[in-house]
């Protein structure tokens, strides 16, 4: 139950800073990525200030052991660059740049309930679950590494 | 730099921040919202608790600055929902295989200074630069 609440705590924090930051208006985000129109850089300081905060934060885990409310830390391993972290990367930057909305800000901004939103993170899922359906396929007959998958993520 | 928000982008970000460290330090798990999401779409079962829980308290956020007076979120966006759509499923499935998003690949990765996640990162943004240069203004980047 702890890590239910601790959970849930930081991913309203989180969707707080999303909507104080503005990038939940897909239009401040589209400003940002648009560098040959009216730049507004707003999202760099965003990121400057979250990543600060978050080196700080991670440097004190590092420096303790353990997690409070838990057994230990799933810190992402891999450092290879592969195929899939670059196709990946290309096919999200596109998707992002088409209306200016990432998962973060498309799950704060379902609480509206506005119909181009519920579209979004309804096609999000399907690529998502269409990504499972890939990696089964592709994976059916190798050896089992499903397990480490999870903890290979980095994000 | 007429719309830029200097004040309120520092703030959000260290809240951001603030919501990673946490989520790390007491639990032990990596705030990337791609990773959090599409972890309860595996076929694997068990370490599903804590994901509805942290997707609960973005979607909470709004709702309680409702509560408090704020109007609900109702982004401006095209109305064009084919490309909306294609944007989704594009967003869905490369954050999968891509392993991030601009959470965990932006924030989280450059903070542990992941040079996966550092990769990750200039090329979805350059992609998207591209893509909205296109878009917009009708050339490549």
């Amino acid at each position: 139950m702890p890590v239910i609440i601790a959970s849930f705590l930081s991913g309203l924090i989180f969707g707080a800073g999303l909507l104080i930051s503005g990038m939940t208006e897909p239009e401040k985000v589209l400003g940002f990525l648009d560098i040959f129109g009216a730049w507004d850089a707003t999202l760099a300081f965003v990121m400057a200030g979250a990543v600060a905060v978050a080196a700080i934060g991670f440097a004190l885990a590092r420096r303790r052991g353990t997690p409070f409310l838990a057994a230990k830390y799933r810190w992402p391993t891999r450092s290879d660059l592969d195929a899939p972290l670059m196709t990946g990367a290309v096919l999200f930057g596109v998707g992002w740049g088409l209306v200016g909305i990432c998962p973060g800000p498309a799950i704060v901004n379902l609480a509206g309930l506005s119909p181009p939103i519920i579209v979004f993170v309804a096609a999000m899922i399907f690529g998502m679950i269409g990504f499972e359906l890939w990696r089964a396929q592709s994976t059916a007959g190798s050896a089992p590494e499903s397990s480490n998958i999870a903890s290979r993520a980095d994000g | 730099m007429h719309n830029l928000t200097p004040f309120s982008g520092l703030l959000g970000g260290a809240l951001i921040g603030l919501a990673a460290s946490m989520l790390m330090i007491l639990t032990g798990r990596l705030a990337g919202v791609s990773g959090v999401l599409g972890g309860l779409l595996t076929p694997r079962p068990g370490d599903r608790a804590w994901r509805v829980a942290f997707i609960a308290g973005l979607i909470a956020a709004p709702l309680l600055a409702a509560l408090a007076g704020a109007p609900l979120p109702a982004p401006r966006m095209t109305s064009n929902m084919a490309l909306i759509a294609l944007a989704g499923l594009l967003v869905g499935f490369g954050t999968r295989i891509g392993n991030g998003c601009t959470s965990g690949h932006g924030v989280c990765g450059f903070a542990r200074l992941s040079t996966r996640s550092i990769t990750a990162t200039l090329i979805f943004m350059i992609t998207a630069i591209i893509t909205v240069a296109i878009a917009r203004h009708g050339f490549g980047g």
